[in-house]
């Protein structure tokens, strides 16, 4: 059967002339894309947030209600929708009728799922929603996706098939008309074509600095050199991101297909893609898809007899930060310590092993095909005047729904968090948003309407680079936020420059100053602490300008930008010692609210400093300066008596 | 090509494809670097050399940015000041405050920059990072928490030695250098040459001093205190003294160790002539039965280990002569002290060196006689100042005095030895001698002279051509090796110096960043050939009576006993 599939699809549908109309191809896709289906399928989108929601018991499940029943059902595994927070999400597709979608399924709901749609009964609560067909009958009272908020303010080009497309099949990617313009592009154009159309449609790299990704193909492919390379960039590991782990979870041929187009473009016969060794699925989905485009003749010697020849090869890293910077990249991929080193030289005249070299993100490579199929005028119509097409963000904190989003660029920032992502969760206030990961910047409110393009981003401080979007709320300290991300940088630093390895230790040390009790309080103590807190900007100015690469350069980011427009929050912290939002564990005081204290001692026998007194049945009091401010009293009373200020 | 760039409002002429810096230094424009070296590759790590350049947004490090037309550059504008101060002031706050006990107290370059860039208040201070000083090399310490991770001990270690030994380890705030596993330096395949302690900005590399037990021993009465230095330390002392820079100062040498308190003071360089007599002969030997050639060889103890570690292969091929060093130790403990009657326990001997390899070998084992050290305590140059300074000898008051007997007398050609290719030349002299019974004519043999690093030069010596090789840097040595293996080369003598340049560059010499100085202690040695009317070690008079006295002939039973020696395979961590 597959073998057949396979030739149907080598000869009839990847081909760069007009698809052959035959009756027994149309038949094929068809059922290749599931417009028809013989039996019933159950799709479980399988990720990385799915593993956490327990994708292995309720699987097991499912196999175990279908083996029990003798039912004639087929099992794929799709990946992620991008709504990580109400995975784990499954799919029922019954024959006739469309795709019912199912979210917040676990081992325990999971039984009455099977058991209603299987008796044509839907279980309400659980349902996410259909997906829309013609041809198809739809179920009646359930909403179709792209009606749902989360979907209907997206514009999905480059994630429109995550979550929707068996992971583990080329069959039916190809199926869905993928490989078909990396077909059509190696036997009709021209590497320096390529090249043009990809800088015409003023597509620009997602990594970082936004460079056109045309012209750096175009500065490769015209260095003449034996070997080109290209790497695509996978190793994602600021935290808050993980929209390249997503894409490649879920739409991994995608990927490779992006990467071989772009290999042509600069004329590259290797190419390598750099993931994180942790990111396993992402690994095994992207080898599996290798495997598969090799299988077929997409990808390996003379493909589809185009005398073009292209090996991919996964790079595993260890997960360093620093490694997700080009040329720290380029060393750890030629086996050797993960540091950066000034440019010029840049990749792209020398690179990896001294050979041109282009270094592009998955992200921007995932857009190539789009762009070569639907041509570069099409592409140009979508987003701002500067900053074309789409951008994909992982957003996560305190919002609604966390995931991955895919929004045209010129949205605004407020579209994505209140009415994509839901809004703040349990009715909290929005406080701030933090946009590029360690080396990004803090928005206020006064900010949500800034557009998402590359340069109001990087107007407002903040960065487009790493985009997640991490959402805080009135509960969280600003400080804490900025100490996590400080500290994060000193230990990720490669270590060579002095900027960037002193200068994040000291800003992480004073910024950690500054969120404490100082112990014993004496002149000179208070002094150098508030030398150090005098610094900090200048600190913070000396390691953007002279550091030597993007970390270190951006490592000040989230300081500077907080310092700006949260400066009331640090004056609070400094002078007030006083934490509003009651995260910075020294600086929490706590009381006791005698009237509500019905001395029942709970508290002071928790106490681990034993700095609450009493006596049974009598009112108890805190003494603040053994207090070191952890909260258990707060957690352990039954009588709300604990009050934190 | 020349173009023109602009800088501090002035044009000074660039070269197209040079770095910004290089255009910078050749119009006297002085931009601070901590680790940047010249020839290696540029890390770009201290970014103490960034300068403004208009239409960039941030600074640009000039040592490794190159030339671009057009180009408006500041170099001491009030951003790139303060952000240079503030670098240093970085490197402060994770430096122990001990200047004023630190071994490069008013030699060091960051103190110096401290100094040029006008820190005098701490405005940054943190939390230090504390690493164990690592005393067990017998010629290096190491002091981790000095160091400011430029990276120049990696790369000379590295591009200029081919040993290897350090490397960046950890990352960010953790970031250190270590050895192989982070093991101790004693256990690493560290040759002890000392070049990383000649580029280190700090004192978080320096040699091993041994002032205490010099000092107990010079005033113990009932032991004979005996120092000799090698021939290139006379030419290396005067800059440091405040003589003329490149002056020999032999004779004032002799009588400000003499004034320290030595009971005697030799010359290594007899023992110089001595290693040269029997390498000559030893070779001679070989190139006659045809058997183990090339002779590599011996005199440098940083490519004897080396050799030991790596190469263990060509153990054979190397000379079995003694160092020089080693040879007069054995002289002066076993003939001398027979001689005099004094036990050779009684006697403690100082060898004056520019090397710090020496130090390891003199505590090698084959290096002994009865338990019994030939030398006991190895100084480098180095320490030699600070020691005539501690002593306080105005060199300036001093006359010149003669070296003791009966170590006293010297060829010129001993002297060539401190610089490479001198060996060569010497050996081929004897050599010559040794053929056709005639001198080597003409004597000098200028081609084996100069800067690179290999030379190779064919000798006709009675009508067999004698190939040489020279190499300096153990880089160098790996390439000729590797060569030698393929048989790509034919070689006879190959002179191996791990010290690019030879000893004179030694690991244990001043610190010394002007070449014009470099270039008159190399000068002073040649001109000691042109003026000195003894230029073969064989015709030294007192190398001569000695093996007439005692050593009857080159290899002869006592000399193979005494003087020469054998290797064998090291096992060290790579």
């Amino acid at each position: 059967m597959n073998n057949i599939v396979k030739e149907i699809l080598l000869k009839n549908v990847l081909i760069p002339t007009k698809i052959n109309v035959d009756k027994k191809v149309l038949e094929t896709l068809q059922l290749l894309k599931r417009e028809k289906v013989i039996h019933p399928v159950i799709t479980i989108s399988s990720n990385t947030p799915s593993k956490i929601a327990g994708i292995d018991e309720v699987r097991k499940q499912i196999e175990d209600y279908i083996n029990e029943r003798n039912l004639n059902v087929t099992i794929l595994e799709v990946g992620s929708l991008g709504l990580s927070s109400l995975e784990l999400i499954i799919s029922v597709q019954l024959p006739g009728k469309t795709r019912l979608f199912f979210k917040q399924v676990n081992s325990e709901n999971i039984i009455l799922i099977l058991d209603g749609i299987f008796n044509n009964f839907i279980q309400e609560e659980y349902v996410l929603g259909q997906l829309k067909n013609k041809i198809q009958e739809p179920w009646a009272q359930v909403p179709f996706l792209d009606e749902i908020a989360y979907f209907n303010f997206q514009q999905r080009l480059i994630l429109n098939q995550c979550g929707f497309i068996d992971v583990n099949s080329i069959d039916e990617y190809i199926a869905f008309g993928g490989y078909q313009t990396f077909v059509k592009t190696i036997n009709q154009n021209t590497p320096g074509e390529v090249c043009d159309i990809v800088e015409e449609s003023l597509l620009r790299g997602r990594g970082g600095e936004g460079y056109s990704t045309g012209k750096k193909w175009k500065i490769a492919s015209s260095t003449v050199s034996p070997q080109k390379y290209l790497i695509c960039n996978a190793g994602e590991s600021d935290p808050g991101a993980f929209m390249e782990r997503l894409l490649m979870e879920s739409d991994p041929h995608n990927v490779i297909e992006g990467i071989a187009i772009a290999a042509y473009a600069i004329s590259a016969q290797k190419a390598f893609i750099y993931i994180e060794s942790d990111y396993e699925l992402a690994i095994q989905r992207i080898r599996n898809a290798i495997d598969q485009a090799t299988a077929y003749g997409l990808l390996g010697h003379d493909i589809m007899g185009t005398g073009y020849n292209l090996e991919i090869i996964i790079k595993q890293g260890a997960g360093a930060y620093v490694c997700g910077e080009e040329t720290a990249l380029i060393k750890n991929i030629e086996g050797k310590r993960g540091k950066p080193h000034s440019k010029p030289p840049y990749p792209a005249t020398k690179g990896l092993f001294g050979q041109p070299t282009v270094v592009n993100n998955v992200e921007t490579l995932v857009n190539v095909p789009v762009i070569l199929d639907k041509g570069a005028e099409w592409f140009k119509s979508i987003g701002t005047e500067d900053s074309k097409g789409t951008k994909v963000f992982s957003i996560s904190g305190k919002v609604e729904y966390t995931g991955l989003v895919e929004v045209e660029m010129g949205t605004k920032i407020r579209d994505v968090i209140f009415r994509i992502a839901g809004g703040i969760r349990n009715n909290k206030r929005f406080k701030a948003v933090h946009i590029g990961g360690p080396s990004g910047g803090c928005l206020t409110e006064d900010h949500l309407d800034t557009l998402i393009d590359f340069e109001s981003i990087m107007l407002v401080g903040a960065s487009l680079g790493a985009a997640s979007l991490v959402v805080l709320d009135e509960d969280n300290c600003i400080l804490d936020t900025v100490k996590y991300f400080m500290d994060y940088l000193q230990k990720e630093s490669c270590g060579i420059c002095i900027p960037c390895r002193e200068g994040t230790r000291r800003m992480a040390e004073i910024l950690e100053n500054i969120s404490k009790r100082p112990k014993d309080e004496n002149g000179y103590a208070t002094l150098q602490r508030f030398k150090g807190v005098m610094q900090l900007e200048t600190l913070a100015e000396v390691l953007k300008d002279t550091s030597m690469c993007g970390l270190g350069r951006k490592a000040a980011n989230p300081v500077l930008s907080t310092l700006k427009w949260f400066r009331d929050e640090y004056e609070e912290h400094i002078f007030e010692r006083n934490c509003s939002a009651g995260v910075c564990q020294e600086l929490r005081t706590f009381e006791i609210d005698v009237d509500a204290c019905t001395g029942c001692t709970l508290c002071a026998k928790k106490c681990p400093t034993g700095a609450i007194f009493g006596t049974p049945k009598n009112v108890h009091f805190i003494v603040q300066d053994k207090c070191i401010g952890c909260g258990i009293c707060f957690e352990t009373c039954k009588f709300s008596a604990i009050i934190s200020k | 090509m020349s173009v023109n760039i602009e800088v501090n409002n002035k044009t000074i002429q660039a070269k197209k494809g040079e770095t910004i810096l290089e255009a910078l230094n050749r119009n006297g424009i002085k931009v601070p670097t901590l680790c940047r070296m010249e020839g290696l590759s540029p890390t770009g790590a201290c970014r103490l050399c960034v300068v403004e350049v208009e239409g960039k947004s941030g600074l640009t490090p000039s040592c490794s940015y190159p030339i671009e037309h057009p180009m408006k550059i500041w170099t001491h504008s009030p951003r790139v000041i303060s952000a240079r101060k503030m670098l240093v002031e970085l490197l402060l706050s994770n430096h122990p405050d001990d200047c004023l006990y630190c071994i490069r107290n008013g030699d060091c370059e960051l103190q110096n920059l401290a100094v040029e860039l006008n820190v005098r208040e701490r405005r940054i201070s943190g939390e230090k990072t504390k690493i164990n000083l690592d005393q067990s090399s017998p010629g290096m310490v190491r002091d981790p928490s000095k160091c400011i991770l430029c990276g120049r001990c990696v790369r000379v270690c590295d591009e200029v030695q081919d040993v290897s030994t350090f490397d960046f380890i950890n990352r960010g705030n953790s970031t250190l250098i270590a050895t192989s596993m982070s093991k101790d330096l004693n256990f690493s395949n560290c040759i002890n040459c000392g070049q990383c302690i000649m580029v280190c900005p700090t004192g978080a590399l320096h040699e091993k001093t041994s002032f205490d037990i010099i000092q107990e021993m010079l005033n113990n009465k009932d032991i004979k205190v005996i120092a000799h230095y090698s021939s290139s330390v006379p030419v290396s002392l005067a800059k440091a003294l405040g003589l003329k820079p490149g002056k020999d100062v032999n004779g004032l040498l002799n009588a400000a160790l003499k004034g320290i308190g030595f009971d005697k003071v030799f010359d290594s360089a007899f023992g110089a002539d001595i290693a040269i007599y029997e390498q000559a002969a030893e070779l001679a030997d070989r190139i006659k039965n045809e058997e183990n050639l090339p002779v590599l060889s011996s005199c440098c103890p940083g490519w004897i280990k080396y050799m030991e570690q790596l190469h263990p292969d060509m153990i054979d091929l190397v000379s079995t002569t003694k160092s020089p060093q080693q040879i007069l130790g054995t002289l002066i403990k076993g003939y001398y002290a027979e001689k005099e009657q004094i036990s050779p326990e009684k006697i403690f001997t100082i060898s004056i060196t520019p090397c710090t390899a020496k130090k390891f070998e003199a505590q090698r084992e084959e290096m002994t006689h009865k338990g019994v050290s030939d030398i006991d305590q190895v100084i480098t140059t180095r320490e030699l100042i600070k020691l005539i300074h501690l002593y306080g000898i105005d060199i300036h008051s001093l006359n010149d005095e003669f070296s003791d007997e009966p170590f006293n007398t010297r060829s010129s050609a001993s002297k060539l030895v401190s610089v490479s290719g001198g060996m060569t030349e010497a050996v081929a002299r004897t050599l010559n001698y040794f053929f056709t019974g005639k001198e080597l004519s003409p004597i000098q043999v200028p081609k084996l002279r100069g800067i690179k690093n290999i030379k190779e030069i064919v000798l006709k010596m009675d009508k067999k051509n004698i190939n040489f090789v020279v190499v300096s840097g153990l880089k160098n040595a790996n390439k000729i090796l590797a060569e030698i293996r393929e048989g790509k080369i034919k070689a006879d003598f190959v002179e191996i110096m791990a010290c690019p340049g030879g000893c004179i560059n030694g690991g244990g010499q001043p610190f010394c960043n002007d070449e014009k100085v470099q270039k008159t202690m190399i000068k002073a040695i040649y001109s000691t050939d042109d003026k000195e009317a003894i230029k073969v070690a064989h015709k030294n008079p007192g190398v001569l009576k000695l093996y007439n006295d005692f050593l009857k002939e080159p290899l002869s039973r006592v000399s193979n006993k005494n003087l020469h020696t054998g290797y064998k395979e090291r096992e060290v961590l790579l």
